[in-house]
């Protein structure tokens, strides 16, 4: 049976949906005829017309805040932003509009995603390689999700569209077609949002990651269990509003050492916030302190060697939970 | 007065709908006294937005809408009368005012950040010129859904100057969708004149950059707001796309009660008083014959009985319970969880 990449896992979960209701609809820059920059919605047009993929002028306003608009008459728009990097680019209107609509306008509701390609690792600058969550986790009202495996790119893009609530789809273009699994057609593929997914199962310590991040923590399980018998817990979260809090809790009390993991810069990220849980939720159950593996505070530069060193890697991974498994 | 003497009703507008513009002018003019007096009482608690001398503009384009068609509005903070027209109640507008628990965002939301599109309005944010893009996004679902609603939009001679107008803008023209915006021009962005916003003399010279039609009218008389409205709007319903519609009309208040407008010369203030549009559209309807001073007295009382009576039903209303403040950020989780220490015993 053939393999799904990631990539077209998230194109199936797209066209699924607009076969399935006629409310769903995308937008987005180059995304018609052309299929996108990195071709996720290639004929997607051809099958389901103009009207369905729309392409818009070079607007992130316009495309977030038309999807609002039409998102409130009932239709169900996808975003596409062509860089995640450019989705700052409405950051007000995403924080300010869409993010507070349902509470401060009785109810109103604005189901739409947000997707588009984020994280380093492909030599794109800091302009095409940045990581968005952070910026919007401190927003009440949106939701926030990081797939790392092609059956959570599908599932989770599925249900961030029957969602009722606005959804950031922050998909890891490093694993567009680097990541491939089997994908049993016929089923139906609906990733819980808010639900983590247990990567890797262990008793020492845990890893507790999402994105891209969850393959180099995996490798660095493997490492660990064959260099110096650890067992490492993996933990991906798959989203990060709502956190799994019950995940984290579970995780701590099995392995009482945690480290966290994530591409995005260390400072005022998601790491950040998942150590004040864990201290808020089962502090008297480690046995170390939590520590946070994350990029260095700098933006992402373009050069190989720059790069990679800002960047978390594997056999970072490894010396730190080597330093947290001997606390 | 003999029956030539009388001109045709303009506009192809019957003697009631006269009566009924009429109407909407002069309860928002009420209906913001009577503001003022709760601002002055303490009741309202936030501050308080006059649309003093621009009535006018709000009604006569906001009645250009087709309700029975389900057209939708996004109005300014200087637009209740739009609201007005479109269905909100004065009742609405006092409890959101006073915050009350039976409000429309029940607390949440202040002044006229409010909305229902089942009646057809759409409450703006604070963030000026986002409710463009936003409107052009419910035009687009009217065109998609292949229904045959217009949707309108007002942006100020200072929200124009905003990166989210000319994106909505821009968008709604590519597409060609049925938006009609409303550029109403009334002098001040708070204390910055429209010379300090825009290089362009009439903020319609901007339609050309978008390649739309452009129209002028002036925005204190209510008829000729509504015929130039119109025009737009019918152009809108047949596919012909957006209009930019400019509104020339005067902020006679500060931009917010509390604001006592010494930056702007008194002569200027005078002048405008006398172009006063409520003033205007009485002297010409009593005048053309097209209604008798009695009517348009008969209409007055019963807005200030009405609004008494709304007044007195809501100044006792309760505020919000407090721990309402934690629900419906989301569908789910409905609930968002209340913080640690407030669990704290002592």
């Amino acid at each position: 049976m053939a393999e799904t990449t990631y990539l077209e896992a998230i194109r199936q979960g797209l066209s699924e949906e607009m076969a399935r209701d006629e409310r769903v609809f995308l937008l987005g820059e180059d995304i018609g005829a052309f299929g996108g920059a990195f071709k996720v919605t290639e004929g997607l047009q051809a099958r389901f017309g103009e009207d369905r993929v729309i392409d818009t002028p070079i607007a992130e306003v316009a495309i977030v805040g038309a999807a609002a608009g039409a998102a409130h008459m009932g239709l169900r728009p996808v975003c596409e932003m062509q860089f995640i990097d450019f989705m700052s680019n409405a950051y007000s209107f995403l924080t300010n509009y869409v993010a507070t609509a349902r509470y401060r306008a009785g109810g109103l509701p604005t189901p739409m995603v947000v997707r588009g390609p984020s994280g380093g690792g492909v030599r794109g600058g800091p302009f095409h390689s940045q990581n968005a969550e952070a910026g919007y986790l401190h927003t009440p009202g949106l939701k926030i999700v990081c797939p790392a495996t092609a059956r959570d790119a599908k599932g989770l893009i599925k249900s961030a569209i029957r969602d009722d609530d606005p959804v950031l789809y922050l998909e890891h273009k490093y694993l567009y077609r680097r990541i491939k699994e089997h994908l049993p057609e016929g089923e139906e593929i609906l990733t819980p949002i808010g639900k983590a997914r247990l990567a890797r199962e262990g008793k020492d310590l845990s890893i507790i990651t999402y994105s891209a991040m969850v393959f180099k923590a995996l490798e660095a399980a493997e490492q660990l269990e064959r260099e110096d018998g650890l067992s490492v817990e993996v933990v991906d979260l798959r989203s990060l509003s709502p956190m799994d809090d019950a995940a984290l809790v579970a995780t701590v009390k099995k392995t009482n050492r945690v480290l966290i993991a994530h591409e995005d810069t260390r400072t005022g990220g998601a790491a950040g916030e998942i150590t004040a849980r864990i201290n808020d939720l089962c502090f008297e159950w480690l046995d170390a302190p939590v520590r946070r593996v994350c990029a260095h505070d700098v933006p992402l530069p373009y050069a190989p060697t720059l790069e990679d060193y800002v960047l978390p890697q594997t056999a970072d991974l490894v010396k730190a939970a080597r330093w947290l498994a001997a606390y | 007065m003999t029956a030539t003497a009388t001109p045709p009703i303009p506009a192809g507008l019957r003697h009631e709908q006269l009566l009924e513009l009429y109407y909407f002018m002069r309860l928002t003019r009420s209906l913001e006294e009577r503001l003022v007096n709760l601002y002055r009482q303490a009741k309202v608690i936030g501050g308080l937005f006059r649309s003093l001398g621009q009535e006018a503009d709000a009604v006569g384009s906001a009645y250009a809408l087709d309700r029975s068609k389900g057209d939708i509005l996004s109005p300014l903070i200087r637009n209740l009368g739009s609201m007005l027209v479109q269905g909100a109640t004065p009742l609405e507008v006092l409890r959101q005012y006073m915050a009350k628990a039976d409000g429309p965002t029940a607390g949440r939301e202040l002044n006229l950040h409010f909305n229902d599109l089942q009646r057809g309005f759409l409450g703006q944010i604070s963030h000026l010129g986002d409710m463009v893009p936003v409107m052009a996004g419910i035009a687009l679902a009217f065109k998609k859904m292949k229904q045959p609603r217009v949707g309108l939009v007002y942006i100020g001679d200072g929200g124009m100057s905003t990166g989210a107008f000319h994106e909505g803008l821009n968008f709604a023209a590519v597409q060609r969708l049925p938006l009609v915006i409303i550029a109403e021009n009334n002098g001040y962005a708070f204390s910055t004149p429209t010379a300090r916003q825009t290089a362009v003399k009439f903020l319609v010279e901007k339609a050309a950059g978008y390649g739309v039609p452009g129209a002028q009218a002036d925005g204190n008389d209510v008829l000729a707001v509504y015929e130039t409205t119109k025009v737009a709007v019918d152009r809108a319903r047949e596919g012909g796309g957006p209009t930019l519609v400019e509104l020339v009309t005067y902020r006679r208040k500060g931009h917010a009660e509390h604001d006592n407008q010494s930056y702007v010369p008194r002569q200027e203030l005078e002048a405008w008083a006398g172009n006063d549009p409520l003033d205007r559209y009485v002297r010409r309807l009593t005048e053309t014959g097209w209604a008798a001073a009695g009517e348009l007295q008969a209409i007055d009382a019963r807005i200030l009985t009405d609004l008494d009576a709304a007044v007195a039903l809501c100044e006792d209303e309760p505020l919000p319970a407090a721990e309402t403040a934690l629900d419906g950020v989301y569908a789910d989780p409905p609930r968002a969880s209340v913080e640690w220490y407030r669990r704290l015993d002592g």
